[in-house]
């Protein structure tokens, strides 16, 4: 169970307001970690944090380190789109491009260099097949993906960041918008993902974290409270406070 | 008393609804107008001759009547200014939509405002100072005066239309999808040319359209730096545009003579090149823009 | 090889990036030439002298006072017909239409409106208002023609404002029994001022630079007339007369200090029109007139 990614005392400010204190924290490889906690917690902080989308944030400074195969990911000179083409995030609102099914999925790719029209097409079949989506779509590949309903448009959007052949996966509360149905075909989906790529998910629901997640983490007005094995967090969480959100007193 | 009031209510409803109608009594009115007063010419001179004659002399002894030079001028004066006009404008857009600090901004902002204010004779005024004589001794010609400076003015003139209208395009592109790119590893620029501008595609086209209508419309800009002459176009010849010709012969053309007519002529074929090209210009936006 | 791919990307963004800079960097430049050569060359000609005589051949001197005047006539002219006409098109069109066909065939052709080019109007403005209605070149049958070219503005910018004034308010004056008119007059529009205000701004400073349409309709008279005078007698506004110093008489010094004049007075109007439309923004309270 190695670790892939890991932050050491991280803390955050945006402004004034500090959103994240001192998190240390590893994240093994092809496991799923669920980060959970009440609203506000911070936890999508610490997730956008891993792949320094918080760099769009006007005013985001922070201190400790993020390391990602032991090398520091904030260090001057790293080049942000390669690290960004290796972790991987899919947002709480799908956000598909106002293009093709085809051309959504294949941006990644022509982005990062690939032209050659079949091998766009391998790439683009095999991601569809990953995110689960490719029967339903396979006919109509060249129809606007604004076309596809909610639920059909998330999982093209996992297809979209696993087109870039990512080590990582982070997935920004995905489910959260969706139906019961689209939101148990990704369960399935992470679950069969993780064999491949290392996921992190936030989260706000329990149950799914207690469901698929290997690990869990929770958060707590910007700390990292506990942080281990989601079986243990869920029968013998260790602090008092995990107990109490568990058990539904707060949050 | 209460029918005093309904009275009065009925009374303003027709009132407002005569105001209302106003508009399209204006525009019936124009083109009504424009073709009583322009057939006659076109129905003595011929209308192929007309339009597609080389030659414009009515004041000769054997006079011509043929404004192919002007429509040529026209088209070659709307698509020169276009082809520099557009895309510095849609740069400078991108630029003010994304890359520009906050302060660079407003005041780039202020600067297009400021453009965008200037009245048309100003411009060719500059032009006629500025550009007439560069162009002269750039070139060794004998005057500046030509469709070069012209297009060059229009293309100034049409740059504001063009910057605002796609600025606001571009910031209407929903965040989410500039996050969606950035986060699968794309440069900052790489996310506005090929997610935030094809996003932005039907504004900017709204813009483009805008601005190559007040290009073909604008007379006062240009009649003073193009020269003036019935030439067939020429960069560095001296011309007329549909626009010029209208307005430099009007004041000296007699009254009920063919040649005053004639200029009449010209601004109904203006009137229907610019109706057909704003049709024109709205289909192909639809068709390319509207997908959803 | 990734690492060069890599190079080579972050290479052309830079290069994107410089590109940006510099089209923004252009479009200021041009912007400061003009407004820098308007300047030097119309400044040290501005003189009081300028503006408050007018042009004399006998004493060799040469004065905009008449053109001032004409413009200042021919906005207030195309204004005082414009402002009712266009601002009844859109009452109608936000608060009495019915058929929203009609609403469409109205707003198309105020669209159209726009797009015709001002020569056009100059054109169909001599046909119309001297030849037809019999009107001499002057003041009148200028802002006549001002009026057909101004109204999409207004219409516009009064059914913005329009608008926004919250169907509640209607709603709460026609449940206490008040006609559609009494709750135009008296709820509707005052609320709406500010941005009718805003409207007639705009619409002077598309007057004050105006030019092609009066060519014609107003002409090229440079003589020194009262209101009533200017109505009916040729009448060149600051725009036409800068046309003629400079390419008919060759008065550069003149023409630029006119573009001057003209520069001020729609920084200004640009500058009336912002704080206007900043007002109509805050404002909060529905304003409602008694009776």
């Amino acid at each position: 169970m190695s670790e892939i990614l890991k932050t050491e005392k991280l803390s955050l400010w945006y402004g004034e307001h500090q959103a994240l204190h001192e998190i240390t924290a590893s994240i093994p490889a092809n496991e799923v970690t669920a980060l959970i906690g009440p609203s506000g917690c911070g936890k999508s902080t610490f997730l956008k944090t891993l792949n320094r989308m918080n760099d769009l944030v006007p005013g985001a400074r922070h201190t400790g380190g993020v390391l990602y195969h032991g090398a520091e990911i904030y260090a001057p000179g790293t080049d942000v789109t390669a690290l960004r083409r290796q972790i991987g995030m899919v947002f709480q609102k799908a956000n598909p491009f106002p293009m093709s099914i085809y051309d959504n999925v294949a941006y990644g790719p022509r982005t990062h260099g690939t032209r050659e029209r079949k091998k766009l097409d391998e790439l683009v079949e095999k991601s569809l097949r990953e995110a689960a989506i490719w029967d339903e779509v396979k006919d109509r590949l060249r129809a606007s993906a604004l076309g596809l309903s909610g639920g059909q448009q998330q999982r093209l959007c996992i297809a979209r960041a696993l087109a870039v052949k990512p080590e990582i996966l982070l997935l920004d509360e995905s489910t959260s918008a969706l139906d019961p149905i689209s939101t148990s075909k990704i369960e399935d989906l992470i679950a069969e993902l993780k064999k491949q790529y290392t996921v992190v998910m936030v989260t706000h629901n329990m149950q799914q974290a207690a469901r698929i997640s290997d690990r869990t983490a929770f958060f707590l007005l910007g700390e990292l409270i506990e942080f281990g094995s989601t079986e243990k967090i869920f029968s013998m969480p260790a602090q008092k406070k995990t107990e109490d959100y568990i058990s539904g007193r707060f949050g | 008393m209460r029918k005093r009031k309904a009275a009065l209510e009925q009374l303003m409803r027709m009132v407002f609804l005569l105001c209302g109608i106003v508009s399209v009594a204006f525009v019936l009115l124009i083109s009504v107008y424009l073709i009583i007063a322009g057939l006659p010419a076109i129905r003595e001179i011929g209308l192929w001759k007309f339009l597609f004659g080389t030659k414009w002399a009515p004041t000769f002894s054997e006079p011509a009547y043929g404004i192919l030079p002007f429509i040529l001028t026209s088209i070659y004066g709307t698509a020169g200014a276009a082809l520099l006009g557009v895309p510095l404008g849609v740069l400078t857009a991108v630029f003010l939509a994304k890359a520009a600090p906050p302060r660079a901004a407003s005041l780039l902002h202020t600067a297009v405002e400021l453009l965008a204010g200037i009245p048309s004779v100003v411009y060719g005024l500059v032009g006629m100072i500025l550009l007439v004589p560069a162009i002269q001794r750039l070139f060794g010609l004998s005057s500046g005066a030509c469709l070069l400076a012209a297009i060059l003015v229009l293309a100034v003139m049409i740059l504001p239309s063009i910057v605002s209208v796609s600025e606001n395009a571009l910031r209407a592109v929903p965040e989410e999808y500039e996050q969606a790119s950035l986060a699968l590893g794309a440069t900052g620029t790489e996310t506005w040319f090929r997610v935030s501008l094809p996003a932005a595609k039907s504004g900017v086209a709204a813009s483009i359209v805008l601005g190559l209508g007040r290009a073909i419309g604008e007379a006062m800009a240009i009649i003073m730096v193009s020269g003036n002459v019935a030439n067939m176009p020429g960069l560095f010849r001296s011309v007329r545009f549909l626009t010029t010709a209208v307005a430099s012969e009007m004041s000296y053309a007699a009254v009920g003579s063919l040649q005053r007519q004639a200029l009449f002529s010209i601004g109904l074929v203006l009137f229907l090149f610019i109706m057909l090209l704003n049709a024109f210009l709205n289909l192909v936006i639809k068709k390319g823009g509207g997908r959803r | 090889m990734k690492d060069t791919g890599m190079a080579k990307r972050l290479a052309r963004d830079r290069a994107r990036r410089g590109l940006l800079y510099f089209c923004a960097g252009l479009t200021c430049c041009i912007l400061l030439t003009m407004i820098g050569e308007i300047l030097y060359r119309g400044l040290g000609s501005l003189t009081w002298k300028l503006v408050s005589t007018q042009s004399s051949y006998l004493r060799n001197t040469i004065g905009i006072l008449p053109n001032i005047l004409n413009t200042l006539y021919i906005i207030f002219v195309a204004l005082v017909i414009a402002l009712p006409v266009g601002v009844g098109a859109a009452v109608y069109l936000t608060e009495y239409a019915a058929s929203k066909r009609l609403v469409r065939v109205i707003e198309f052709a105020t669209e159209t409106l726009t797009g015709i080019p001002s020569i056009l109007f100059g054109l169909v403005g001599m046909l119309v208002f001297l030849q037809l209605l019999g009107l001499q070149e002057g003041i009148l049958a200028g802002g006549l023609t001002l009026v057909v070219m101004i109204l999409p503005t207004i219409i516009r910018t009064t059914q913005e404002s329009l608008k926004t004034v919250p169907d509640a308010w209607r709603e709460g004056a026609l449940a206490l029994g008040a006609g559609k008119w009494r709750v135009v007059r008296t709820v509707v529009l005052p609320n709406a001022m500010d941005g009718i205000l805003t409207g007639c701004i705009l619409a002077a400073g598309r007057i004050v630079g105006e030019s092609a349409a009066l060519l014609f309709t107003a002409g090229f008279g440079f003589v020194l007339n009262d209101f009533a005078g200017s109505l009916q007698s040729s009448s060149a506004t600051l725009t036409v007369a800068l046309y003629v110093y400079a390419s008919e008489r060759g008065e550069t010094g003149v023409a630029f200090a006119i573009a001057c004049l003209l520069l001020l007075l729609t920084l200004l109007l640009n500058l009336a029109a912002d704080r206007a439309a900043k007002k109509f923004k805050n404002r909060e309270a529905p304003v409602c007139r008694k009776s």
